[in-house]
């Protein structure tokens, strides 16, 4: 090329072009298929470790789906990766220790996706964590850090009024240092938007999916013994 | 560019020492600040984003020389940026499936590596004139010092941000962790010291030069 005073004709130049494409196009391909099941594996652990996270005390879990209109539950693959997944965790004992339900919602760099503990002995949310954030390092970021924020998720009461039909209390937001009932989520100083995300997301979710799963507690907890 | 001359030179060691020190393309060429002001907030963040871009800049000038005499001149770059862009997605492909966490820490930052100005500045001005060893070579150095300069700031930001290295706490509880040096302008405060700290260095040295040739 850099000797080559002459242009070269549009056959050569097409030619070249796409054939460099086509190269290029089958190398990605076949990389991709070579990494796919690697990457969905790691997906699917990260997420298997997030449940455990959320529900102290589980060793093993199970994937559901609730249709949402007749409030049937399905059992799903635990490798599965459909839409609206719920999972159930169990302690070494096969006893239920609570439901992980994942949610969304906007944050403050994009959107943030959480996985939340709910027990149904506490009617609680017992533990969240953070499975996808873009927050400011440092200040946004602390959804994931913070210890005292992450004390709001120990016992986060999200019980049901007297008629089982919705959450008594909804989740509230207040400032820092002011949470004086057990629905409350104490803010942090320096990441309000994010943490008032979190707030928003469990509030939302929590209201529309406790008052649909609680009544299946007997349903999740026998669980056919896998054989080992 | 002496191009006809450079093409008839052999292999040489300076083709590697010249990017890591003399032409190092983050201290001296200043090239490539996006990803090494955003991602070095972190030690093991500048390693691997170091890595990436290397890897990326080392395969595309293998290529780019390979097929420097069949491009036509006018469709060069984009032949370029197809080969560049295509190492890139490879390379995003390898880190999610070395490490979820990782491919979360660096976003946005791998696929950007397509348009750091450094590896299509290479393949430009070096590898689509020069022979595949020299190119190799060439980017190897460049990758090296590109690694090196990000670790330099990863590991100051790391240290006075977080306390730590590597993930390794270096201070007691008591340290107060200077959070800004996390964010995006620790960035800038860490690569200000440390070209004033390299054009301090390299100043001293041709002063001192100077005054040895004028005592002879």
């Amino acid at each position: 090329m850099t000797n080559d005073s002459t242009d070269a004709g549009p056959a050569k130049i097409y030619g070249v072009v796409l054939s460099v494409g086509l190269v290029c196009a089958l190398a990605i391909v076949t990389v991709d298929e070579i990494t796919k099941p690697i990457i969905r594996n790691n997906r699917i652990a990260m997420r298997q470790r997030a449940i455990l996270e959320v529900l102290p005390g589980a060793s093993t879990s199970k994937a559901f789906q609730i249709d949402e209109t007749t409030g049937e539950l399905k059992p799903e693959p635990t490798d599965s990766e459909a839409a609206g997944l719920v999972f159930a965790g169990y302690d070494d004992n096969d006893e239920l220790i609570g439901l992980a339900i994942e949610t969304q919602g906007m944050g403050y760099a994009d959107i943030i996706r959480i996985l939340y503990g709910y027990s149904f002995d506490k009617q609680a949310v017992i533990g969240t964590s953070v499975l996808e954030s873009r927050e400011t390092p440092g200040l946004g970021d602390q959804i994931e850090k913070n210890a005292n924020f992450l004390a709001n998720f120990e016992s986060l009461d999200v019980s049901l009024n007297a008629e089982k039909s919705e959450v008594a209390n909804p989740i509230e937001f207040v400032k820092p240092g002011e949470k004086t009932e057990a629905w409350q989520i104490d803010g942090i100083t320096g990441a309000t938007i994010s943490s008032r995300a979190i707030t928003k997301m469990l509030s939302e979710s929590t209201g529309r999916w406790i008052p649909k799963l609680h009544p299946h507690q007997a349903d999740f907890a026998t669980r056919e013994k896998e054989a080992p | 560019m002496a191009v006809g001359f450079e093409q008839e030179q052999s292999v040489t060691p300076d083709d590697f020492i010249k990017g890591v020190w003399k032409q190092n393309p983050v201290f001296v060429q200043v090239l490539g600040m996006c990803p090494v002001l955003a991602v070095t907030n972190t030690a093991i963040n500048a390693l691997a984003m170091g890595l990436a871009t290397a890897f990326v800049l080392l395969m595309s000038n293998i290529v780019v020389s390979t097929i420097r005499n069949v491009v036509p001149k006018q469709v060069r770059i984009v032949t370029f940026i197809l080969v560049i862009a295509t190492f890139v997605t490879i390379v995003d492909y390898a880190i999610q499936a070395v490490s979820l966490d990782l491919h979360k820490a660096l976003g946005a930052f791998i696929s950007l590596i397509v348009v750091n100005c450094l590896i299509l500045g290479r393949a430009e001005a070096f590898a689509s004139q020069n022979s595949v060893a020299r190119s190799a070579l060439d980017a190897l150095g460049m990758g090296v010092g590109f690694t090196l300069a990000l670790l330099c700031l990863g590991g100051v930001r790391e240290i006075l941000g977080a306390g730590s290295l590597f993930n390794v706490r270096l201070f007691g509880e008591s340290y107060q962790e200077w959070v800004v040096m996390m964010l995006p302008p620790g960035g800038f405060f860490t690569l200000a010291g440390w070209l004033l700290l390299i054009n301090w260095y390299q100043q001293r040295k041709s002063r001192l030069q100077e005054a040895k040739e004028s005592t002879l």
